[in-house]
């Protein structure tokens, strides 16, 4: 068991709506879902509009309903970008 | 009281009611500067990814744009200008207004038509009484702009650059920004950026090796998707720091008013207080004349 976690943070344009350490992290790509776990490759997709939701590493879990969003993932960094995110 | 004395007093209390506004708006004003300066900051982390995104996917994919090619013979060209709302901020929206028309002229002499769009009811103002051209405009958000507000403009914006300018009279081949940089509290100065077509992105500090991205569904989509965005992050972060600037400029401007009717206030008193000293001893040579006068005439009875 690797003891990587992923560092997120959910972003919009007017705030940074939540950031925080999680051990998955789901979302919905133009091209389907996606999970995405500690070590993934590099990663830039399209977000359909919809839910991201987020496994923190303290097992709660965050919902986030996406607007108009992408996702970028390197080294373990997540950034989920959003014109709007509401949880 | 006398004449003079009176007409003293009045002015002061004019004054004195002006300075209450003055100071209340200069309050009111720095704790807005704080409020615009916190929204910039939390706009950034937002506009920091949007920069590393697209610098990673104009860096590792070919993919051309609309949005990224310069045509080839430029026609025309977009220029937004922020200015205020409302007035009593110095020489904030003038200042704007200026860089505009250096800008304009500089297009000009390149043998480029200029399609102003307009923030701000100053500039409109100022644009609809010299019968100028405005293209489009949008008023009513300058102190608290919204992203909804960014979006709604960069739209307008971006459609108008997609547009072919050869044929269609509103389509541009260039696009071009004023706002008001907010550097400190002390210094905002306008400034004129060129959004469109980008340029290879500045990237804020040392240059950063990024990773091998995958792109999903694939780099063009993903290029598709965010340049619109990144724009729209670009007239966001623009208006956000022409906010922060129009509030510190209100908050100079009503310090130095505040100031003046101090001053104003000093010198109308010395003044009061010189007429009522006359008026007083006006007053005792009156009487003492009188005296003087009744003393004679009865001297003159006996």
């Amino acid at each position: 068991m690797s003891q990587t976690v992923l560092k997120v943070e959910v972003v919009t344009p007017e705030k940074r709506v939540w950031s925080g350490e999680a051990k998955m992290v789901t979302a919905r790509t133009l091209e389907g879902d996606l999970g995405v776990l500690p070590d993934h490759a590099p990663l830039l997709g399209v977000l359909a509009d919809g839910t991201v939701s987020i496994k923190s590493t303290d097992g709660s879990v965050n919902d986030f309903v996406i607007n108009g969003g992408f996702i970028s993932v390197s080294k373990n960094r997540v950034s989920i970008l959003g014109e709007s995110a509401a949880n | 009281m006398g004449a003079q004395l009176r007409i003293y007093r009045r002015r002061m209390r004019s004054v004195k009611a002006t300075k209450k506004i003055t100071k209340a708006m200069e309050l009111i004003s720095a704790s807005r500067i704080v409020k615009a300066q916190q929204k910039v900051a939390a706009s950034s982390p937002y506009a920091n990814e949007l920069t590393r995104a697209v610098s990673a996917v104009a860096s590792l994919s070919s993919a051309n744009h609309p949005l990224t090619t310069a045509s080839a013979n430029p026609k025309r060209a977009a220029v937004l200008i922020i200015t205020a709302d409302r007035g009593m901020a110095g020489a904030y929206s003038n200042a704007a207004i200026k860089e505009g028309d250096q800008l304009i002229a500089l297009l000009q002499s390149r043998g480029l038509e200029v399609n102003p769009y307009l923030v701000g009811r100053k500039g409109i103002n100022f644009y609809k009484f010299r019968n100028r051209k405005i293209t489009a405009s949008w008023s009513g958000f300058s102190d608290n702009p919204t992203y909804a507000h960014a979006k709604e403009v960069s739209d307008a914006l971006i459609n108008a650059f997609i547009a072919d300018a050869q044929i269609d009279p509103n389509g541009v081949d260039e696009l071009h920004i004023i706002y008001t940089e907010f550097k400190s509290m002390i210094t905002q100065t306008p400034d004129a950026k060129r959004m469109l077509p980008l340029e290879v992105v500045e990237s804020t500090g040392p240059a950063v090796i990024l990773p091998m991205y995958e792109f999903e569904p694939n780099a063009g989509e993903v290029l598709n998707a965010l340049l619109p965005r990144y724009i729209q992050a670009r007239v966001f972060n623009a208006m956000l720091q022409s906010a922060a600037s129009e509030h510190a400029a209100r908050r100079r401007a009503m310090k130095s008013a505040t100031d003046n009717a101090d001053e104003l206030i000093k010198s109308l008193t010395r003044l009061a207080n010189a007429a009522r000293q006359a008026e007083i001893t006006q007053e005792i040579s009156e009487i003492v004349g009188g005296a003087d006068a009744l003393a004679s005439a009865s001297a003159g009875s006996e």
